[in-house]
């Protein structure tokens, strides 16, 4: 490889960052041949300090340009990147190269459960579409304050785990159920209707409760905590439907 | 420096989701579900190993149970509760939880319907056959040698 060389040259410098050679196994697939998806295998020069991306970056700038995947920020933010690496899905942009053993060939699949328009890129639709159903925007009734609407620093805390969510859908696609039929909510848009729930200032629970006692809804949950492990986030995902579960009970008796 | 493999097959794309019913739901049958999986969850701790205690160690233990043991038992009203409770709850908890499964590993209409129609099969069967046995258990049958009887039969 051409680009394999030149790298190789800048990392002899005292004091400058380890390289190594990495092989990703990326699965791929083309529409347009129709072909069926195959794994096909690039080694190149990555360093200490790089991530998945950056390999991947590589690939497709320096290899081959038709390799597909989205990313927007780079850095953890935008949640286009979610993808599984290694079997657990992940951001390509936070994860180091270093901490999956680049000894092996590292695996990337596109997160399961959505349909692959190509290569990495999946069809998010049916994930949105079910985080608009839960209504995520500010709910009021009555006429709007002059001022700002004010919430105690405890308040704001009852939900502050739940407003992290990226929508990067790396728990939804982790998600057994939802691999199933892909009708169930998902993780995602249960975690964006708790950060209304439990928002002092909204008065719209009632609405998303209902909308998520459906049968489709949180009962479908079964507590596997895929979600928890697979968040980018940290998000207690998992403990985040609990709760949703609980105030539906609360309410119903 | 590309290798390509051919494998598997590309997952369907699948049907959005069903539009859902949109009414009043305070309550439906999947809460109603979830909520008895854990309230029966509780009592049939209670009521299978209250059940065990009683037929393996209590007394003799195991070397007491004969046809007169369990006799003597369903002529109690408290044991015939006690199991009736126990086979309705072990019954109606264990089918809820197949008809999860069912519903969440079968994919096609026609797999969960052929499924679900053998479960509640057996569902019936088995509640049917038990709730009758516990009820019109004849403990002392006529003609049976008395030593093999509870106490309370009269002497033949």
């Amino acid at each position: 490889m051409t680009a394999l060389a030149e790298t190789t040259e800048t990392s002899t410098e005292a004091g400058a960052v380890p390289s190594f050679d990495v092989t990703l196994r990326i699965r791929r697939f083309d529409p347009d041949t129709g072909a069926e998806p195959r794994w096909e295998e690039f080694t190149v020069t990555a360093h200490g300090t790089d991530r998945v991306l950056d390999a991947m970056h590589k690939v497709k700038w320096e290899v081959d340009g038709s390799l597909t995947f989205r990313r927007s920020c780079a850095h953890g933010i935008c949640g286009s990147d979610a993808m599984r690496i290694n079997g657990r899905n992940r951001l390509a942009c936070k994860t180091l190269l270093k901490d999956l053993d680049p000894s092996k060939p590292i695996v990337i699949e596109p997160i399961k459960g959505l349909p692959v328009i190509k290569d990495l890129v999946v069809d998010m639709e049916p994930f949105f579409a079910s985080y608009r159903e839960v209504m995520p925007f500010l709910i009021t009734n009555g006429n709007a304050p002059t001022k700002e609407r004010l919430q105690s620093p405890e308040d704001r805390a009852r939900y502050d785990d739940t407003t992290k969510c990226i929508l990067c859908a790396a728990c939804t696609s982790s998600c057994p159920v939802f691999w199933t039929d892909g009708q169930y909510f998902g993780p995602a848009a249960i975690v964006n209707a708790h950060r209304f729930i439990f928002d002092s200032r909204d008065e719209g629970a009632a609405q998303r409760l209902e909308v998520l006692n459906d049968k489709e809804g949180v009962w479908r949950c079964r507590t596997t905590f895929n979600c928890s492990e697979a968040c980018p986030r940290g998000i207690e995902v998992t403990k985040a439907i609990q709760e949703v579960k609980r105030a539906m009970i609360t309410r119903a008796f | 420096m590309a290798t390509t493999t051919p494998t598997g097959t590309l997952a369907a794309p699948r049907s959005a989701r069903a539009t859902r019913s949109r009414g009043s739901s305070r309550t439906n049958m999947e809460m109603v579900g979830w909520l008895f999986m854990r309230l029966s969850g509780v009592l049939l701790i209670v009521l299978i190993f209250g059940h065990l205690f009683v037929n393996l160690m209590v007394g003799e233990g195991i070397n007491r149970i004969d046809f007169a043991f369990v006799g003597g038992k369903w002529a109690d009203p408290f044991w015939q509760f006690w199991d009736l409770a126990m086979l309705w709850l072990a019954m109606i908890h264990g089918t809820n939880g197949m008809r999860t499964i069912i519903n969440d590993y079968a994919e096609r209409d026609r797999t969960r319907l052929v499924l679900k129609a053998l479960l509640y099969l057996a569902f019936f069967v088995t509640v049917v056959l038990g709730t009758l046995v516990i009820f019109t258990f004849e403990p002392c049958p006529i003609g049976a040698p008395a030593e093999l009887l509870p106490s309370f039969c009269p002497a033949p």
